[in-house]
């Protein structure tokens, strides 16, 4: 029986790497809870999918970037878009994915943070996956091509309801 | 490409840690509140993670009521976006938490689709001080109904929490509404 908050899999790259693949998520807990942070070897964006699908996702985000507090959306897409990470400082970002094993369409909500020292960006987003089955698969990489450098880190965790 | 496989550590079991499930509660489809009773005080801070739609409506959630108090004991503020502006309200002396409580989609939108939240309440047991809640919650529905909102609550009371009473803007919970509630122990 699974505990109630607990780490399923915790890992840190040793060289860099351009796709970032969880596979294997055992279907056993009610939400999945996953930690990122690192430092992309270009200035790119973080993308994410289930799966592996390539279709059916959608976002709403609310951003700050320092001087301007702004709100937008993407619909129909072939991925997640996350957000925006720059090669000079590390980010760090946060999923809840809620009910990853059920049967209804794949919500998550994310908090993404990159500060500078001088500009930076936090976001708040709301991301659906417009399919019905289990989520058995985190899929990371970066719309341009950058990798993902040694010493990126992801934790997942699984959270059980009683 | 690197391949992760997630090693399932919970197999044989795990044991307990700072995070527990104290209980969970799923819409009926013929009411609009679900309440969490009871609750022991043996915790540090509360957690509820949903999932939630609603009978009616289109865009909807739900409100957050403590120990059954119905006076004009609350006040919340949110700062949300709604997927063209970012903008922010807030409420004081109501009677329920409204800004800072959670989304959900009624039955005007696509089926299957629910909105999703997670409310803190921190110290919910100290009775040196009122209450105050956090939420973090969203909902997205590929098109234009999309909403972001962080929120606060205040509880003016300094009783310690032992009831939570979750109340649909718009008509009763469906059965694919889950509510979950965590307790956070502190240190010993």
């Amino acid at each position: 029986m699974p505990a109630t908050y607990e780490p399923i899999v915790t890992t840190t790259l040793s060289s860099a790497i351009l796709n970032l693949d969880i596979t294997s998520i055992p279907g056993t807990y009610t939400d999945l809870k996953v930690i990122m942070t690192g430092v992309p070897s270009a200035n790119d964006t973080l993308q994410m999918r289930f799966n592996s699908n390539t279709s059916n996702y959608s976002r709403t985000r609310l951003s700050g970037d320092g001087s301007t507090a702004a709100s937008g959306r993407n619909t129909s897409q072939t991925r997640f878009t996350i957000a925006d990470n720059k090669t000079t400082q590390p980010f760090f970002v946060e999923f809840d994915i809620f009910n990853y094993a059920g049967s209804t369409h794949k919500t998550m909500l994310y908090s993404y943070n990159l500060d500078r020292n001088g500009n930076g960006e936090v976001v708040k987003g709301v991301a659906l996956w417009r399919n019905t089955a289990a989520i058995t698969e985190l899929n990371f990489f970066n719309q341009l091509g950058a990798n993902f450098n040694s010493g990126t880190t992801v934790t997942i965790y699984g959270i059980l309801k009683a | 490409m690197h391949l992760l496989l997630a090693n399932n550590s919970a197999a044989g079991g795990a044991p307990a840690g700072a995070f527990e499930s104290i209980a969970s509660a799923a819409g009926t489809g013929s009411s609009g509140t679900i309440t969490f009773s009871s609750i022991p005080s043996t915790y540090q801070h509360l957690q509820i993670r949903a999932i939630v739609r609603t009978s009616t409506g289109t865009g909807t959630g739900f409100n957050i009521r403590l120990n059954n108090d119905t006076g004009s004991n609350y006040a919340s503020h949110q700062l949300y976006g709604d997927g063209s502006s970012a903008a922010a309200a807030g409420n004081a002396s109501e009677s329920s938490i409204t800004n800072g409580g959670g989304l959900a989609f009624g039955s005007s939108i696509t089926a299957d689709i629910l909105g999703v939240s997670i409310v803190d309440i921190h110290d919910y047991a100290n009775t040196s001080k009122n209450t105050t809640t956090r939420t973090f919650s969203g909902r997205d529905n590929n098109s234009t109904n999309g909403f972001i909102r962080l929120g606060s609550g205040l509880w003016m009371n300094t009783n310690a929490v032992n009831q939570i009473d979750l109340i649909s803007t718009s008509g009763n919970f469906t059965t694919q509404t889950q509510f979950a509630l965590y307790g956070i122990k502190a240190a010993p």
